[in-house]
């Protein structure tokens, strides 16, 4: 691996000079809050929180998109399992979410035909090969999946393969950023999501210090990313001057990737859509637009629906806020561990009750 | 799932591309992406290119972190005038 990119964004000295840096400039409490599963993952695996002054409090926000998917998205997966002539393709982690009263990898157990895949490219690869039945891709993530899924559909369309179907629960992060500040979670600053903004640039947060003066550094990583980033937020609250920067510059140009924006909004349309811990969040989700339908498995497919059931004691609601810690939840280690996951937020790697599981033996 | 990583492109056929991943190759879309060619570093994320990386911008980085080492090197020289002074 090329230097420029991994290695010297590792290098213990550079860490120990930023370190030093944000102690010299840092005086108050500050809380900053990330809200990207990969920063969630990379935070907690380099031991971020313990190498920060005590009066830098990092939270974890609502960036993991496993976690945030509904359970009545999962229930619907699962009903679509059920009928006949159905593939179901899925990113591994997601068919572990527990469902009302199944998850997708029970179903498999029984004999539904849901496979693993890696990309929509696969699932893609999958429709062309078994022309006789309909595969199902459950596209989820954020802006810098949707992009991708996007891409797929319109080689669906051009290919007329009109066996490959997407459900789609994408989604974008801004509104549920948003929503926490609405629903009162403190936040000084956000360690903005570096590949969502790598597809959308630094625009969708330019809100964030206008009008409700948080600061906000799009962030690549790596540690000495992290902590620059870290650097930058505090030096922006240090000086009351909240603004929109980029640390992560070698990914992230001011404007994005704008081919990318262009596909996305090709094929997707905001709608209203629920999030786990936030509920429904206006024009949050990614609908297939109307030209496309016929790659829309909400169009093509019908189901009934088992009604929701929510769980016990699980708190990742909570937690997708940055209110409340894994620590903070009773079932944490015990009931609900990675090979036995209550909720959703231990079951992906990137979510903050997984991570603080993994990296935070001393618990 | 939500992890991007850098990949050099090695062969372009259309829009797919050879990548290399710490060695290992693999099969990546360059559709949404513009202007990539072989010898470049790409964010690879779920089968898809979605953005080159700048190494100008990459080095711009790691540049500012020799002003960083620069501006603690200083302080704590200040610091050391001070102690001398007050000693
Ligand atoms: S530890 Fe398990 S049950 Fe508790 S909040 Fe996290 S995912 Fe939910």
């Amino acid at each position: 691996m090329s230097m420029k990119y991994i290695d010297e964004y590792r290098d213990k000295e550079i860490v120990q000079h930023l370190i030093q840096r944000i102690q010299s400039i840092s005086s108050r409490e500050i809380r900053l809050m990330e809200v990207c599963g990969g920063h969630t993952m990379a935070i907690q695996k380099f031991g971020i929180p313990s190498l920060l002054p005590k009066n830098i409090h990092l939270l974890s926000g609502p960036g993991c998109p496993v976690c945030v998917t509904s359970r009545g998205y999962i229930d619907q997966a699962i009903a679509y399992s059920r009928l006949d002539d159905i593939i179901i393709a899925s990113f591994g982690d997601l068919i572990r979410v527990p469902g009302s009263s199944s998850t997708l990898e029970k179903e498999k157990a029984r004999g539904a035909d849901i496979r693993i895949v890696y990309s929509s490219l696969d699932a893609l690869d999958m429709a062309r090969k078994n022309l006789q039945k309909k595969v199902v891709f459950l596209g989820i993530g954020f802006e810098t999946t949707a992009p991708g899924s996007a891409a797929t559909i319109q080689t669906a369309w051009k290919e007329n393969l009109e066996n490959f179907l997407l459900f789609s629960a994408h989604k974008i992060m801004p509104p549920a950023m948003e929503a926490l500040i609405d629903e009162g979670v403190k936040i000084d600053g956000y360690i903005a999501p570096g590949h969502v903004s790598t597809i959308t640039g630094h625009e969708i947060y330019l809100d964030f210090p206008e009008k409700f003066g948080i600061a906000c550094v799009i962030s690549g990583f790596e540690p000495v990313d992290l902590l620059q980033s870290v650097y930058m937020l505090v030096r922006q609250v240090e000086a009351n001057d909240p603004k929109v920067e980029i640390q992560y510059k070698r990914a992230v140009k001011l404007k994005g990737n704008e081919k990318a924006k262009d596909i996305m909004h090709e094929v997707f349309e905001l709608r209203d859509d629920w999030w786990r811990g936030l509920g429904v969040l206006t024009e949050s989700g990614l609908a297939v637009r109307e030209k496309y339908m016929n790659f829309d498995s909400e169009k093509v497919l019908n189901v009934t629906v088992e009604s929701l059931r929510e769980d016990k004691g699980c708190i990742c609601g909570e937690i997708l806020k940055g209110l409340k810690n894994p620590k903070d939840c009773k079932l944490f280690a015990k009931t609900c561990n990675p090979s036995d996951p209550v909720g959703a937020c231990m079951v992906s790697s990137e979510g903050a009750c997984h991570a603080y599981y993994k990296y935070n033996r001393n618990f | 799932m939500c992890l991007s990583v850098p990949a050099k492109v090695l062969e372009i056929h259309g829009e797919m591309a050879k990548v290399s991943l710490g060695g290992i190759e693999y099969e990546a879309s360059l559709q949404i992406v513009e202007d990539i060619q072989v010898g470049d570093y790409v964010l690879l994320h779920t089968g898809y290119a979605i953005q080159k990386l700048s190494e100008e911008e990459a080095m711009e980085t790691l540049k500012l972190f020799e002003e960083l080492k620069e501006l603690n090197k200083q302080i704590e020289e200040e610091e050391k005038d001070e102690r001398g002074r007050t000693d």
